[in-house]
């Protein structure tokens, strides 16, 4: 079976999810384009959009005529070709409305499951649960004659579990996409060794005319991107409930965050970080991956207990982030969780007296949009950056490069546990798939 | 050739500003002026200086494509718009593609040299803005031959102007032509950063030559042999301008000073189902001049300055060739050499032209007009450049799709 024929039929689990609707959308407009190749002329492609929430597709068709427009109108030059024997079709607009109905046109939304018996491959997104993952494998896999192929989203739970609890003979692999996925560039592919290579070689094919990064994980879990993250979030806690010891827990949830956005030169704070990915979420995470990391302990109290109190972050269906953490006007952070008292602090109200004793940033220094975008001069920012940082030694200075030097052992542990294959797959991931300046692995905080 | 039986003038000149990416105004996701807002701002601006709408015998108003940018047919009927005044007055839309404008011109003068009308308040206007540039291109596009529309470039006349650009390329060496396409670039960017109402009034950049120097033309992204800075902008604008007899003058109040003379002008039609003979030659063009300016009884020499129709950088270049500035394949070398720039030996465009000041297609011709009146009458402000004695005339060409419709005008102060 060739790429274009594995194609042909595809499902996508939990397609109206958040990570479901870019990957049913990438893989609508791939397949489209082989369906308009002159030798697929005449076969039919047929993408199942499969989620149990009727509200969900909804949204999801909506979403997808969108988006589709919008990369029609941007390959317009393109599509001219691939339609020039088409006389009815003269103008951009006919040529694109085309096109959005083409691919749309293959995409069948549904709720039933059995849309996937006649797929030679399924991805899946549904939610980050074993058993649920487990019961639609074994379902599929049982009544599909086509021993389809499962290219999982799982961020946590190790494949070769998936794989022996669905009895799937090594037909399934990690196909991690970063959310969004239409956006994020970075794809973490996570093989075993029951994995043919005609599955890898297709995964890697898929993933390079998708335009995607692919950095190769072992199946170990959390893989490379969590096994980074969900460490130096408990770092960042930590560090807050050290210094709340003798100041207000938002003021140290304030200068973490700070420390970890301005200081560490990232594109966000750990806290808003977590926020962004769902406080819910980053619990759950953990709990996956615990069991199988018998020498550490990855769990938060602080998470449950803001779990409890209905503190959960994520964003809203419209993409703007919602509270956690931190409160969002704008998606600016204004205000801090206290738990304490149940609600929101103003940072406004304390922001002075936590920079004051934070202490200036270096002179050198730049936000990370003026860093990570200056090419050629990046590297050089952030030498002399780092170099002033070493040299000072005030309180936001010194959480720093504890911060940094965390993120360092992180990234080396990643290595050395076999997570990752080099040191170079570790920063990739934090630059493409972080958007970090740069990788967790670097020489800017020797001591 | 025309010969005129009557003295036409031309006065009471205004635009609106020019709206599109460059203006800080512009955000393409907030509501923006309709085209009602932009006829009726010049409309009035125009009357404001003639008096009032009691004075204005017909209206004459050149658009291009409302129809499919605005969904809106029947322009006539906005002169009444403007002036309840001009309620049941006569009043005429013109249309031939990107020449729209200077079509209104060419019918009020001829209302005027008919007799039938004394004062006509012209006015052109287009807004493009309604659209992403990959429709609008389609819109545009019906400025050449339909027929033609399916093989073309999904930006059409970018396209074509690419085309001409190659040919001219192959004819005459790329990196020659580029210097001079690039001169052309950079004059009107520092032309129109003197025009408060051009669209590239608060450019800032630095070294404009580096940056076209960057943009190298990549077939993948655009078109393949120009870059976008060799494009004119796509604009929401309208200009207005009074044309009149010396009857019309006198019962506006308005001093011959104030105005520019019409001395001659001329107007040639190329078949639209053909291809241009020579990519390399603006062959309407060079009619339409030499008509105007034998229908004048001047040579080139005679010309202040000229506002020549840049829709994109190559047809500037083309154009100076044309009009005989420059012998065939020596455009690009006489633009490089700075003879266009407002300090050159005959400045053109001096408020941005379509490239800088901005290119709302229909309302083009018009904005020409009240460009040429404000020079020739010391009314450009900062823009203004020095017209001597001995050289008192200035021209207008405007050009509508692939050198097919061509208006060229030429003028001079009204009172020598
Ligand atoms: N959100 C992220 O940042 C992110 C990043 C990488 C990977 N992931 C992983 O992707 C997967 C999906 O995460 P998400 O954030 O998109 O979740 P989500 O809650 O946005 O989407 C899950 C979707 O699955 C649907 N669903 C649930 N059970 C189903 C079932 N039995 N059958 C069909 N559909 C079902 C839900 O209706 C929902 O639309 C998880 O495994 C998650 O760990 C998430």
């Amino acid at each position: 079976m060739n790429y274009d024929e594995r194609l042909q039929n595809v499902s996508v689990l939990g397609a109206a999810g958040k990570m479901g609707s870019g990957i049913l959308l990438l893989t609508a407009v791939e397949m489209a384009d082989l369906s308009l190749k002159p030798e697929n002329k005449g076969k039919t492609f047929c993408l199942n959009a499969i989620d149990v929430s009727h509200e969900g597709l909804a949204g999801l068709m909506k979403y997808l005529k969108a988006q589709i427009q919008k990369m029609a109108e941007k390959k317009t030059v393109l599509l001219r070709k691939l339609y020039e024997d088409r006389s009815d079709l003269i103008e951009n607009e006919d040529i694109i409305n085309e096109y959005v109905f083409d691919v749309m046109n293959i995409v069948r939304p549904v709720t039933a499951i059995e849309s996937a018996y006649d797929s030679h491959l399924v991805f899946e997104a549904i939610v980050e649960n074993l058993d649920v993952k487990n019961k639609l494998f074994s379902q599929i896999n049982k009544n599909n004659t086509h021993k389809p192929w499962f290219f999982t989203n799982t961020s946590s739970i190790p494949i070769h579990i998936l794989d022996e609890g669905a009895k799937l003979d090594g037909r399934i692999l990690g196909f991690h996409f970063y959310n969004p996925p239409a956006v994020q560039r970075l794809v973490e592919l996570i093989t075993t060794d029951k994995n043919s290579a005609e599955m890898v070689d297709f995964a890697k094919a898929y993933a390079k005319s998708l335009r995607k990064v692919i950095v190769p994980s072992n199946d170990k879990a959390g893989f490379i991107g969590n096994g980074h993250f969900m460490r130096d979030a408990l770092h960042g806690i930590s560090e807050v409930e050290l210094l709340s010891s003798n100041m207000p827990f938002v003021e140290a949830v304030y200068m973490v965050n700070k420390v970890s956005q301005d200081f560490l030169v990232r594109p966000m704070g750990i806290f808003q970080l977590i926020d962004y990915v769902g406080v819910d979420v980053v619990k759950f995470i953990m709990q996956v991956m615990n069991p199988h990391l018998p020498d550490e302990d990855l769990h938060s109290d602080l998470l449950d207990k803001l779990l409890e109190m209905g503190v959960k972050g994520g964003q809203k269906s419209d993409g703007s982030q919602k509270d956690g953490f931190l409160k969002y006007e704008r998606g600016k952070p204004v205000a801090i969780f206290n738990p304490d008292t149940n609600d929101y602090v103003d940072i406004s109200s304390f922001a002075i007296s936590c920079d004051e004793k934070l202490g200036a940033l270096p002179q050198s220094w730049k936000p990370w949009k003026a860093v990570n975008f200056s090419r050629d001069k990046k590297e050089a920012m952030l030498e002399t950056y780092f170099i002033e940082l070493n040299g000072i030694d005030n309180m936001g200075a010194q959480l720093a490069k504890k911060y940094n030097k965390q993120s360092n052992k992180i990234g080396e542990l990643l290595v050395s546990s076999n997570v990752a294959k080099t040191i170079d797959d570790v920063n990739t991931v934090m630059l493409t798939g972080f958007f970090h300046a740069y990788g967790p692995i670097n020489n800017y905080l020797k001591s | 050739m025309i010969k005129l039986r009557r003295k036409v003038y031309m006065t009471a000149g205004y635009n609106t500003i020019s709206l599109g990416t460059g203006r800080s105004e512009f955000n393409p996701k907030k509501p923006r002026p309709g085209l009602e807002h932009y006829i009726k701002e010049a409309g009035q601006g125009t009357l404001k200086q003639i008096g009032g709408a009691k004075n204005v015998d017909e209206g004459a108003i050149g658009n291009f494509m409302a129809s499919r940018f605005n969904k809106q047919g029947h322009l006539a009927g906005f002169i009444p718009y403007i002036d309840e005044e001009l309620e049941y007055k006569p009043s005429i839309r013109t249309e031939g593609a990107c020449a729209s404008g200077a079509l209104s011109l060419v019918a009020a003068m001829k209302s005027i040299l008919a007799e039938t009308a004394d004062v006509v308040l012209t006015v052109g206007v287009e807004v493009q803005n309604t659209m992403k540039a990959i429709y609008g291109a389609d819109v545009l596009a019906g400025a050449g031959w339909f027929q033609k529309r399916k093989n073309g470039h999904a930006f059409f006349f970018p396209g074509q102007f690419s085309d001409r650009a190659k040919a001219y390329y192959e004819k005459y060496g790329m990196e020659y032509a580029r210097n001079g396409m690039k001169q052309w670039f950079i004059n009107a960017v520092e032309n129109a950063r003197l025009c408060p109402t051009a669209q590239e009034y608060e450019n800032k950049v630095e070294d404009l030559g580096a940056l076209y120097d960057k943009m190298i033309p990549n077939g993948k992204a655009f078109v393949d042999s120009i870059n976008v800075l060799d494009c004119s902008k796509v604009s929401d604008a309208a200009s207005a301008i009074a044309i009149m007899s010396e009857e019309g003058l006198e019962k506006c109040g308005i001093p011959k000073e104030q105005a520019v003379e019409v001395v001659g002008f001329a107007q040639v039609e190329r078949n639209i189902t053909n291809d241009p003979p020579d990519k390399t030659e603006l062959t309407a063009i060079k009619k339409a001049a030499a008509q105007a300016l034998e229908s004048a009884g001047i040579t080139i020499d005679d010309l202040a300055t000229a506002e020549v129709h840049d829709c994109f950088s190559i047809a500037g270049v083309l154009t100076t060739e044309a009009l005989g500035f420059a012998e065939p394949g020596k455009g690009a070398q006489f633009v490089a050499d700075g003879n266009t720039a407002r300090s050159g030996k005959i400045p053109m465009n001096t408020t941005g032209g379509l490239i800088g000041w901005g290119h709302p297609t229909g309302g083009t011709g018009v904005h020409q007009a009240v460009t040429i009146w404000e020079q020739l009458t010391g009314k450009a402000g900062e823009a203004q450049i020095e017209i001597s004695k001995d050289r008192p005339y200035g021209m207008t060409i405007n050009m509508g799709g692939d050198d097919v419709t061509v208006v060229a005008i030429v003028y001079k102060k009204g009172d020598i």
